[in-house]
């Protein structure tokens, strides 16, 4: 590319209309690096955005209509996607808090060096371990006859069950979200921990702050946008989550994805408009939050650039 | 009276003992310099008075008042770090008004003192901008007033200039010794800059691997150092081996010539001891006439340097560097040309070979 550019250059100067195929050509191989980029977004992200959109009007002949998007304020769908949002909010906020503390254990806590490498390794696993063999491996461990409940209880006489908890319900569901979430919050706060220099916290230190102080002062305010963004990731991961929760429980817990999936999979309740119409919904709940991640971030961040 | 006293200070990290046995007193209002290579311990024994590294043994008193083990946000001191530190997520004004309103300062004080300390920096204008919008020396000297602000017992400077292109160096170093000066702070500044150590310092200390070389005045410091690596590291140094003849006379061999100092700088030696004749390039002068030593000298570099030019002869069996003033009348000698230099015995440091 630099040949072309060093080529053209003299002559383009000399001669405009013998420079400028050059030119264009040299522009051309500079956009060819970014193609598969905007070729994958239009594929995977634009078209089926229109498609669904589109969807979410048509009625099954074909026709425009708006009983779709009406049926959206149906009282089972709203249950759905309350339940939806309830979840994804509570394992977020959980896998947030959670993968934060880790995250300070192990990047600021002075702990061994070996222990963070060992940590990230295992959260990309874990990050990326969800539907059927995540539900497995809890029903296993923690359902009525998994191997922790029944050590419990046999070793250490303690009834997980009597305590009122319940693998199948929605506190069960969420700590399954958390096997996930809390690796991916680990994985992707990491470098934001990472970039807390510790010149700060010495000089908050030297002018005669505690360590309380210098955190909800300089350190928690600096690492607020990459949270907010951090519990918005993982909002959109625990918000789109179908086969672990449909493992788990099958249809008992109606989230937007099992609702969808009915509608999609040809049984009785067969209506791929209205699954349009619950992704859109889903698309305009993304939007909203996303919205509502960006004015917070810009407060969060006017000391920046 | 010191205001701040070290007592056979040292540090080892497991094995590796990095500051040995260190010893220091500072005086109310003294400007005293860390001066030495990178790993020699000096920031170490920065980090020990501000609390964020322990000693392993020994103690350190500030004022009166035993703060070995007290915690850094306890010891009333400030601190300017090589990379500014300041808080990004606060402007110049929250960042000056931080140790204060740690202290519990009402807002009209704080208000006050922040506008002293930025019209002392001379940055009064730019409270309200945030670090990203100030250009490094800004910054430092932002990092200066928030040290300051709270009214420290002691100011520790941890390479301060470091990260600054030299006019602002320059400029930065100046205004610090001047405020330095006017709240008569006692102070501790950490630099590999030997430029910058004997021109800000009432006292430098040179250290090299973990002790403290030399403590002294800028002047006695390069005049007069008293150990080997002192004289290397501190200003430039020509080095002529010589001999001991007679330690009672002064005589020592240079080559064939016998050379005579001032007795006592041979003093405790026997004859035949190999010695090494050190000498600074401005105390070796061109021609026969400036000393009492007189050595033949082959020209073998000139380098220009605008108001000086340092020479690089061969004389002695060694090669030694001298500077002269640049004279529009008088070029400089030719490479490869002979001539004579000479020096004054009274300025020669004998050191060991």
């Amino acid at each position: 590319m630099s040949a072309l550019d060093t080529a053209s250059a003299p002559v383009g100067r000399s001669d405009p209309g013998i420079g400028r195929p050059l030119a264009r050509f040299s522009g051309f191989w500079k956009w060819l690096g970014v193609l598969p980029f905007f070729l994958f977004c239009a594929l995977f992200l634009l078209a089926p955005i229109v498609t669904l959109t589109d969807g979410a009007f048509r009625a099954a002949d074909g026709g425009y209509t708006l009983d779709n998007i009406l049926a959206l304020s149906s009282p089972n769908i709203v249950a759905s996607y309350s339940l939806s949002i309830r979840l994804s909010l509570v394992s977020a906020a959980l896998g947030t808090v959670t993968g934060l503390l880790l995250a300070y254990a192990i990047i600021l806590g002075g702990l061994p060096a070996w222990v963070r490498p060992v940590f990230l390794t295992f959260s990309g696993v874990a990050s990326n371990f969800a539907g059927v063999p995540l539900a497995f491996a809890f029903i296993a461990t923690l359902g009525r006859l998994g191997l922790v409940t029944i050590v419990l209880r046999e070793v250490f006489g303690f009834n997980l069950y009597a305590t009122g908890f319940n693998l199948f319900s929605f506190w069960g569901l969420a700590l399954t979200y958390l096997y996930f979430q809390m690796p991916l919050m680990l994985l992707v706060i990491t470098p934001a921990m990472d970039g807390i220099r510790r010149e700060w916290r010495e000089a908050a230190e030297s002018l005669g702050a505690t360590r309380r102080q210098y955190w909800t002062m300089v350190a928690l305010p600096l690492i607020t946008p990459s949270v907010l963004g951090c519990f918005l990731l993982l909002f959109a991961n625990a918000f789109g989550t179908l086969a672990t929760v449909y493992a788990l429980t099958g249809s008992n817990y109606s989230v937007v994805p099992i609702v969808l999936f009915q509608q999609i999979r040809g049984n009785v309740l067969y209506n791929p408009n209205l699954g349009y119409a619950l992704a859109l919904g889903m698309v305009a709940i993304m939007v909203v939050s996303n919205v509502l991640y960006m004015i917070l971030r810009m407060r969060a961040e006017r000391w920046h650039k | 009276m010191s205001f701040l006293k070290l007592s056979a200070v040292s540090k080892a990290f497991g094995a590796n003992v990095v500051v040995k046995s260190f010893d220091l007193s500072v005086r109310k209002g003294e400007f005293v310099s860390f001066l030495g290579p990178s790993g020699c311990g000096k920031t170490t024994v920065l980090r020990m008075v501000s609390g964020f590294e322990r000693p392993t043994s020994g103690a350190i008193e500030i004022g009166g008042r035993d703060v070995t083990h007290l915690p850094a946000n306890q010891r009333q001191i400030g601190m300017v770090f090589q990379s500014y530190a300041l808080f990004p997520n606060m402007s110049v004004f929250g960042n000056v008004a931080f140790g204060l309103k740690i202290a519990g300062a009402s807002k009209p004080e704080i208000a006050s003192r922040v506008k002293e300390m930025l019209d002392l920096i001379q940055l009064g204008h730019l409270a309200d901008r945030y670090p990203y919008q100030l250009s490094g020396g800004q910054q430092q000297r932002v990092a200066l007033a928030r040290a300051l602000a709270a009214r420290p017992q002691v100011l520790l400077l941890d390479e301060p200039l470091s990260a600054l292109d030299a006019k602002i160096r320059v400029s930065l170093r100046d205004d610090i010794r001047a405020i330095q000066r006017e709240l008569n702070i006692t102070t501790i500044f950490v630099t590999h800059d030997q430029e910058e150590a004997l021109t800000i310092s009432d006292r430098v200390v040179v250290m090299n691997g973990g002790i403290a070389e030399q403590c002294d005045t800028p002047h006695e410091i390069y005049n007069r150092p008293t150990t080997r690596f002192v004289a290397g590291f501190v200003g430039k140094l020509n080095n002529i081996p010589a001999i001991v003849v007679d330690p009672d006379a002064g005589t020592v061999r240079v080559e064939s010539d016998v050379v005579t100092l001032e007795p006592r700088a041979v003093a405790g030696r026997k004859a035949g001891d190999p010695i090494v004749l050190a000498l600074r390039p401005e105390a070796v002068s061109m021609g026969t006439r400036s000393g009492d030593v007189v050595l033949e000298a082959k020209v073998q570099e000139v380098y220009f340097l605008g108001s000086v030019i340092r020479l690089k002869v061969a004389a002695a069996g060694v090669s030694l560097s001298l500077d002269i003033f640049n004279r529009a009348d008088a070029p400089p000698p030719d490479v490869g040309s002979t001539t004579h230099v000479s020096f004054s015995s009274h300025a020669v440091i004998v050191l060991d070979s």
